[in-house]
């Protein structure tokens, strides 16, 4: 067993925001917490629109862990990056490291009070037993414990987002770009900062003697 | 005595370049139930075995090829 991961193809995604809903039913997540959201650049801009889908990437070496002072969180033998809420203080330490703007904080007090920190579990819960109403209240659905898949992920409606072992996703991923007859370049720099003007390798300057 | 303090500051510093280790193996135990042993609610999909770790990785990967339409239409 890889890694636990989550592709999200720009190419497929249609911003419908299914996967966001399908996660939000799913663990019955409050008002003002957004485990996945979609994030689109270029909007409005024909042609140059592109939407991903993001959450927690359960990052192999995630700066939560690193640093939470209370060193609430824990990574199962699947990869997928957990914490546990009995121990979480909510300081909101893991909200400034993370690069995606994963950890959310539900504020349910009268004065803007921050709860615990809550965020994408690839639906495998959290350190409860599985499938308790425990584990349900304060994590979310135990999908893998199911036997399932991430809810965002297979709801997906154009399989833009795919969610799963790692070595697997990035094969099914990898047969999508070789049939759209895209070599590496689909995700290489050209995709994320453009191509240069002129992709002509300067010569080298010639060795003098 | 100069030599020590220099192969001391190299080890020193060497330390600090260090990595930590991201394998899964080192993994903290919190207590969590592995996802293979199933979970106690009634949604539970057929076609494996709570418990049976080789079954949940086959699940997973059949589970996933869900998500293959190339697989579906050809």
């Amino acid at each position: 067993m890889a890694r636990m991961k989550f592709i999200c193809d720009a190419e497929r995604c249609i911003e419908c925001n299914g996967c966001v809903t399908a996660c939000k039913n799913e663990h019955e997540v409050p008002w003002g917490v957004n485990r996945r959201r979609v994030v689109t650049v270029n909007d409005g801009l024909v042609g140059q629109e592109k939407s991903i889908s993001v959450a927690c990437m359960h990052c192999s070496d995630a700066p939560c862990m690193a640093v939470c002072p209370v060193d609430c969180f824990y990574r199962t033998d699947e990869g997928v990056v957990l914490h546990d809420k009995d121990i979480c203080i909510g300081c909101g330490y893991c909200s400034y490291a993370c690069p995606f703007g994963a950890p959310q904080f539900p504020s349910n007090g009268a004065f803007g009070l921050r709860g615990k920190m809550d965020k994408c579990t690839f639906c495998a819960g959290g350190p409860e037993e599985n499938g308790s109403k425990a584990e349900f209240d304060k994590y979310g659905r135990n999908r893998l414990a199911e036997g399932k898949l991430p809810a965002c992920a297979e709801m997906c409606s154009t399989k833009a987002l795919l969610g799963g072992d790692g070595d697997t996703v990035a094969d099914i991923f990898r047969s999508r770009v070789l049939r759209r007859g895209k070599g590496s370049e689909v995700w290489g720099w050209g995709t994320a900062y453009g191509n240069l003007p002129n992709p002509k390798p300067i010569p080298a300057p010639e060795k003098k003697s | 005595m100069m030599r020590t303090l220099v192969a001391s500051a190299i080890a020193l510093a060497l330390f600090g370049c260090g990595e930590k280790s991201q394998s899964q193996a080192d993994a903290r135990d919190a207590g969590d139930q592995p996802p293979y042993t199933g979970a106690h609610d009634p949604f539970v999909v057929k076609g494996w075995t709570p418990g049976n770790k080789g079954e949940w990785n086959k699940q997973m990967h059949e589970r996933a090829q869900s998500q293959n339409e190339y697989v579906k239409i050809n």
